[in-house]
């Protein structure tokens, strides 16, 4: 209330104040989802299909299903801790190690004229294999389990930030380059401020491309032999047993979870390259 | 201080660019190097900083003939919105050399911050460059040099890209930094004005190739002022002087 009527005061010309154009903004942006839902929840119960239950029957299933858990677990019971969270501790090992081995590759092969020339063929030949292809390779090269998921994740999240690191790398600017020669910044100090931030609205492009191929690989990876836990061995026992409510509050949380993730890497993104942004700005 | 001798430059092969150069600047002196374009300015620059080897001659810094960038020279470039790393603010730009210098992290934002004042721009310390004027960034670029003390500074066409108001402080601030701390500094410019009213000595190159084709000694008084020597007659003599060789005009 306090901040409502600070912001109002603020901006005494706009009717109904900041505070309002906030409230209509988020309301512009649900209401398609909202009238979604809503027709879906009509079609659903007219048509009455065992194959689509309507969203309030599944969201009432999810909450049986993974949050019926205390309080003090965020209400999450022990499905939702013995699968979601293994799911999302393999993807978020597969995507740090993607980014870990991308931006290290990517700047080490991006300085490199020639080996850029050398390899690149290489990598955009391995970049569009579709991982699923690679599980037989995959099963003899891995354990199966955690090692050959991840493994799975990391081959298919590791192209787009090694590739675009590769490129960002390439694009300092010379006189950036020519100062830090004369000031003789050691390579350490090179890479640490100048190649590095260089490269980082090109590292975090790609870095949104491996968070959703991930989450893909990471239910992918959990329809292959091998899997005791997780949300894609939980969809694999819902199909085999039919249950159609379980298989749609899967896909309900992917999508869920999806976005959720979009939304903070874009707020991790905002804040880091404000720089960015502002030099262009004051450039053009 | 600086040696010159016989310094020419060609790339790949191609015509010089450079040819048969000899310059010498003594420790402490302000040299302005002047001349059309195309005349190998930048190329001699790089040549001094170390950034090129030249095809021919060398260049001896401090009794040292240079081989890569010497420790003790800071290069103040032309472009300063792009010599400035937009991620780091201003202090941290004037500091980043100053890690080399074996400067632990307070001593690093102490030296930067006294570099900072000393051209004027003690408050701007945690802004980030773009929020500041272009004659503000040039003078952030000329605190990080000054701070990394070198005992040679080289100048490329410093003020080229700031309109003609702040051009004329910052000509200011050379001459101030120059008395200040005694720093031996060689500034390349294209204006002819500005050549004679920073230099103690003015040298003029001719193009097709790069060469020097006449130095000349400033005998204006040490202290200037931007309305006092540009109407004093000996300026105004200067000036004829190095137009009428930049043209290619005898005098």
């Amino acid at each position: 209330m306090t901040a409502a009527t600070a912001t109002v005061s603020s901006a005494p010309r706009s009717r109904g104040g900041v505070a309002g154009t906030v409230v209509r903004g988020v309301l512009h942006r649900w209401l398609p989802l909202v009238i979604l839902v809503a027709a879906w929840e009509v079609a659903t119960r007219i048509s009455d299909s065992p194959f689509f239950p309507p969203p309030w029957e599944i969201a009432k299933h999810m909450k049986d299903l993974w949050f019926s858990g205390p309080a003090s677990h965020l209400f999450l019971n022990g499905e939702a801790t013995g699968n979601i969270f293994p799911s999302l501790g393999r993807m978020a090992l597969g995507l740090a190690l993607s980014t870990l081995a991308g931006v290290v590759l990517g700047i080490a092969i991006g300085r490199s004229e020639r080996a850029l020339a050398y390899l690149n063929p290489i990598m955009q030949f391995a970049r569009v294999i579709p991982p699923p292809t690679l599980v037989p390779v995959f099963i003899v090269l891995f354990e199966l389990g955690t090692q050959m998921q991840v493994a799975s994740i990391i081959f298919s999240a590791i192209w787009p930030i090694l590739l675009n690191t590769a490129d960002g790398v390439r694009s300092v600017d010379p006189v950036q380059m020519a100062t830090a020669e004369t000031f003789r910044l050691s390579a350490f100090e090179r890479i640490r401020f100048l190649i590095i931030p260089s490269a980082l609205p090109k590292i975090f492009a790609g870095l949104r491309l491996a968070l959703s191929l991930s989450l893909i690989l990471m239910v992918f990876s959990e329809l292959l032999p091998g899997t005791s836990d997780g949300v894609g061995f939980e969809l694999t026992n819902a199909q085999s047993v039919s249950d159609m409510p379980t298989i749609w509050c899967v896909i309900v949380l992917l999508g869920v979870l999806g976005y959720l993730f979009n939304t903070i890497l874009l707020a991790v993104e905002h804040r880091v390259l404000t720089w960015h942004r502002e030099a262009r700005k004051a450039a053009s | 201080m600086l040696e010159i001798s016989g310094l020419g430059h060609s790339y790949g092969g191609a015509a010089p660019v450079l040819k048969g150069m000899d310059l010498k600047v003594a420790e402490g002196e302000l040299v302005t190097i002047v001349g059309p374009s195309g005349c190998g300015k930048s190329t001699l620059l790089r040549c001094i900083a170390g950034l090129i080897a030249p095809s021919e001659g060398k260049v001896v810094l401090n009794g040292t003939a240079i081989d890569g960038v010497p420790d003790e020279l800071a290069v103040v470039f032309q472009d300063y919105s792009r010599s400035l790393l937009p991620w780091l603010t201003v202090r941290d730009n004037v500091a980043l050399p100053l890690r080399r210098r074996g400067a632990n992290r307070s001593e690093r934002r102490e030296q930067a911050a006294e570099a900072l004042k000393s051209v004027g721009l003690a408050d701007a310390a945690s802004k980030y460059p773009w929020e500041l004027s272009g004659g503000m960034q040039q003078r952030v670029s000329i605190a990080r040099a000054l701070a990394y003390r070198p005992s040679f500074l080289l100048m490329d066409e410093p003020f080229g890209s700031v309109d003609a108001q702040t051009r004329e402080d910052l000509e200011d601030l050379v001459l101030q930094v120059h008395r200040a701390q005694g720093m031996t500094i060689l500034l390349v410019t294209h204006d002819i004005d500005e050549s004679v009213y920073l230099g103690d000595r003015v040298v003029v190159l001719a193009r097709n190739p790069g060469r020097i084709r006449e130095q000349l000694q400033v005998t204006l008084p040490a202290t200037r002022d931007q309305i006092g020597t540009r109407a004093d007659p000996e300026f105004v003599r200067l000036r004829a002087e190095v137009g009428g060789l930049v043209r290619g005009v005898a005098h």
